[in-house]
C-alpha cells in the first residue's frame, strides 16, 4: 500500500473520527451530570442528520440554495429542531424518573430510542435517502509519483465544522456562569441546588447542548456518507458511546480524543485488513468497547469513581 | 412565593424574628428524629442549636434547607420588610433564593473547581439573570462583563475576609481543611443570604483557628466583613461549648430529637435539663449517649 493511499485514509479517519466525536460529547456529559447513559443519544443525532438532509432538500429546491450557503443555513435550523427533540426526551422520559432507581431511567433511554426510530420510520419510510453531495471537489495536497492526494471541500468542512462546535462547547463550559453551573452540578448536584442553582434547568441545558452538536454530527455524517437512513443512530450512537468509554466517561478531552481514536481505527480496519473481514468493521469499535471496559475501565482521560457520601 | 396563613404571618410581640420553626416533626419509618420541635431565630442575631450526638440537630437543618421534606410542622422565614415565606418542601434551589445557605458538617466545596470559581457559581442567580439567561453572553451584551467583574470583585473581598486570596487559584480540594471550611463560609455568604446555617463550623479546628472563626462570624453577623455592610442572622449547630458559649445571642438545646431548654447561654449552662443531658444522671443507662 501506498503512502499516498495511507494519508488518504488518515484524512478519512479523522473526518469520521471527529463525527464520532461530537456524538460521543452529548453521552459524556449526561452522564457527567446525572450519571446515565443516554441511549437514546444516537437516535437524537439520527434526527439531527434527517433535519438536515430535509432543510438541505427544502433550500434546493425551495430557495434554490446549494453549497455552503445552503448548509450554513441548514446547520442552525437543525440544530434547533434536534435540540428541541433533546429537550422533549429529557423532559418526558428521564426527569419524572430522576430519584427512581438506577436502572429505570435507562430502561426508559432505551424506549426512546426504539420510538425515535419507529417515528422517523413512520413519518419519512424506511428506504436510504441519498442526497447529491453538497460540496464538490477539493485541493490538491500532495503528490506521490502519479498517486494525488486531495482533500475534498467536504472533508474540510467536516473538519473545520465540528472544531468550530468543540470551541465553543469548550468556551461555554470554561468561561460562562452556565458552563460553571454545570460543572458544579456534575461535582455535587444537591450542593448546586442549595446556591441557588435550577439543577433541573441547567440538566435540561445539558440535554439540548447535547442534542445540538448531535445535529452538527449528523449533517456531518450526511455529508460525509452521502446517505442516511433511519436506523443509523444505533450503530453511529453505540460507536460514539464506545469513544466516550475509552476516552473516559464524563471527560470532554477524552470524548473527542475516543471519537478520532475509533474514527481512525475503524478507517484503518476497512482500508488494510484481509478482505474477507473488511466487513466486520464494527466488530473493530465493539471490541475496543470490551477491552477498554475490562482492562481500563476509567479511559483515557477519564479520573477514577470517588463514591459520594 | 407563597405567602403563610394570616395566622402564620403575625410576628410574635418583642422579638424580629428571621426563622420561625414551629412544631417541625421528622420521622424515618419506625425512628423519630426529630419530635414536635419549636425556636425561633433572631434577626441580627446568633442563634446556636446544641445537644449531644443523635439529638437531631442536623435533621433540623437538613429540613431548613431541603434536604428532607418534613413529616410535619412549619418553617417561615421573613425578610426585613415583612415577608413570610414557608421554607418546608421547598426544593433546594428556592430555599436558597429565598435567603438561606448552609455549610456542612464535611466541607461540600466543588474540589475540582478553584476557590475563585467556588465564589463565583454561589452568585450564579445574579450573573445568569445579567447574560438575560445565557443569551446576553452569546450575543456579547455589555452588562455581563461589568456583572461577572463584580462578582469577581465580591468573590475576592470574601476570599480576603477569609484569609484565602493567595489562595484564590488553588483547585478548592487541595486547600488544607481549615481554609476548606473557611471557604465554605465564605461561599455561602457569596449568595447574599439574610440567614446563614453553619454545620458543625469549628470541628477538627485548632484553638487559634476557632478563635479567629469566632472573629469572622461576629463579623458576619455585624455586616462588618468583605465591606458587606449589612449583617447576616447566623443559626449555627456547634459541639465547642467555648465558641458557642462566646459568640451565641441565643441557644436552643436538643435532647432525642425534642427541645429542652432555649435562652441566653448563661441560661443555658445554668439548665439542670441541659447539664444532666450533658453528663448523664445515670437513670437511664444514658451515659455514653453523649
Amino acid at each position: 500500500m501506498s503512502a499516498s493511499y495511507a494519508l488518504q485514509q488518515l484524512i478519512n479517519g479523522i473526518s469520521l473520527g471527529m463525527i464520532y466525536g461530537l456524538i460521543a460529547v452529548g453521552y459524556t456529559m449526561v452522564y457527567g451530570i446525572i450519571g446515565m447513559i443516554n441511549f437514546a443519544h444516537g437516535d437524537i443525532f439520527m434526527i439531527g442528520a434527517f433535519v438536515s438532509l430535509i432543510a438541505l432538500l427544502l433550500l434546493g429546491a425551495g430557495a434554490g440554495l446549494e453549497g455552503p450557503a445552503a448548509l450554513l443555513l441548514a446547520l442552525p435550523f437543525a440544530m434547533a429542531i434536534t435540540a428541541l427533540h433533546g429537550w422533549t426526551v429529557e423532559r418526558i422520559a428521564y426527569r419524572p424518573l430522576r430519584g427512581s432507581f438506577r436502572l429505570a431511567p435507562l430502561i426508559s433511554a432505551i424506549g426512546m430510542s426504539i420510538l425515535l426510530q419507529n417515528y422517523v420510520q413512520v413519518s419519512q419510510g424506511a428506504r436510504v435517502k441519498p442526497i447529491e453531495p453538497v460540496l464538490a471537489g477539493g485541493i490538491e495536497i500532495a503528490r506521490f509519483g502519479e498517486e494525488v492526494v486531495t482533500l475534498s471541500w467536504i472533508r474540510i468542512t467536516i473538519v473545520l465544522t465540528t472544531l468550530c462546535a468543540l470551541a465553543a462547547l469548550t468556551w461555554l463550559v470554561t468561561r460562562t456562569p452556565l458552563g460553571r453551573a454545570m460543572r458544579a452540578c456534575e461535582q455535587d448536584l444537591k450542593m448546586a441546588a442549595l446556591l441557588g442553582i435550577d439543577t433541573d434547568r441547567t440538566i435540561s441545558l445539558t440535554f439540548v447542548i447535547g442534542a445540538a452538536l448531535a445535529a452538527v454530527a449528523g449533517a456531518m455524517y450526511l455529508l460525509f456518507y452521502g446517505v442516511i437512513d433511519f436506523f443509523i443512530g444505533f450503530v453511529a450512537g453505540v460507536k460514539a458511546f464506545t469513544a466516550a468509554v475509552l476516552g473516559g466517561i464524563g471527560s470532554l478531552p477524552g470524548a473527542v480524543l475516543g471519537g478520532l481514536l475509533i474514527g481512525l481505527i475503524e478507517t484503518a480496519w476497512q482500508a488494510y485488513a484481509p478482505q474477507h473481514l473488511t466487513p466486520y468493521k464494527d466488530v473493530a469499535a465493539f471490541s475496543i468497547l470490551a477491552l477498554t471496559l475490562i482492562f481500563l475501565p476509567t479511559g483515557l482521560l477519564g479520573r477514577a469513581e470517588v463514591e459520594k457520601v | 412565593m407563597a405567602e403563610a396563613r394570616a395566622d402564620a404571618a403575625a410576628p410574635p410581640a418583642g422579638r424580629d424574628l428571621i426563622l420561625e420553626v414551629r412544631e417541625l416533626t421528622m420521622r424515618f419509618g419506625g425512628l423519630l428524629a426529630v419530635d414536635q420541635v419549636s425556636f425561633a431565630a433572631d434577626r441580627g442575631r446568633i442563634t446556636a442549636l446544641i445537644g449531644p450526638n443523635g439529638a437531631g440537630k442536623t435533621t433540623v437543618f437538613n429540613c431548613i434547607t431541603g434536604f428532607y421534606r418534613p413529616t410535619a410542622g412549619a418553617i417561615l422565614l421573613r425578610d426585613a420588610a415583612g415577608g413570610v415565606a414557608e421554607l418546608q418542601g421547598r426544593p433546594g434551589h428556592r430555599i436558597a433564593r429565598a435567603g438561606v445557605a448552609r455549610t456542612f458538617q464535611n466541607t461540600r466545596l466543588f474540589p475540582g473547581m478553584t476557590a475563585l470559581e467556588n465564589l463565583l457559581v454561589a452568585q450564579h442567580v445574579p450573573l445568569m439573570a445579567a447574560t438575560g439567561f445565557g443569551i446576553g453572553a452569546v450575543l456579547g451584551l455589555s452588562r455581563y462583563p461589568r456583572a461577572e467583574r463584580a462578582a469577581i470583585e465580591k468573590a475576592r473581598a470574601w476570599l480576603d475576609a477569609t484569609g484565602l486570596l493567595d489562595r484564590a487559584d488553588d483547585p478548592a480540594g487541595a486547600l488544607p481543611y481549615g481554609a476548606q471550611r473557611r471557604l465554605e463560609i465564605a461561599r455561602a455568604m457569596c449568595t447574599e443570604p439574610i440567614l446563614l446555617c453553619l454545620d458543625e463550623p469549628a470541628a477538627g479546628l485548632n484553638p487559634r483557628e476557632s478563635e479567629e472563626l469566632s472573629a469572622l462570624l461576629l463579623a458576619i453577623r455585624d455586616g462588618q466583613a468583605a465591606g458587606r455592610g449589612r449583617g447576616c442572622s447566623i443559626l449555627l449547630i456547634e459541639h465547642d461549648m467555648g465558641v458557642v458559649m462566646r459568640i451565641s445571642d441565643r441557644v436552643v438545646v436538643l435532647d432525642h430529637g425534642r427541645k429542652i431548654a432555649d435562652g441566653t447561654p448563661e441560661q443555658v449552662r445554668a439548665d439542670p435539663k441541659v447539664i444532666a443531658a450533658y453528663l448523664g444522671e445515670g437513670d437511664e443507662g444514658e451515659e455514653d449517649a453523649a
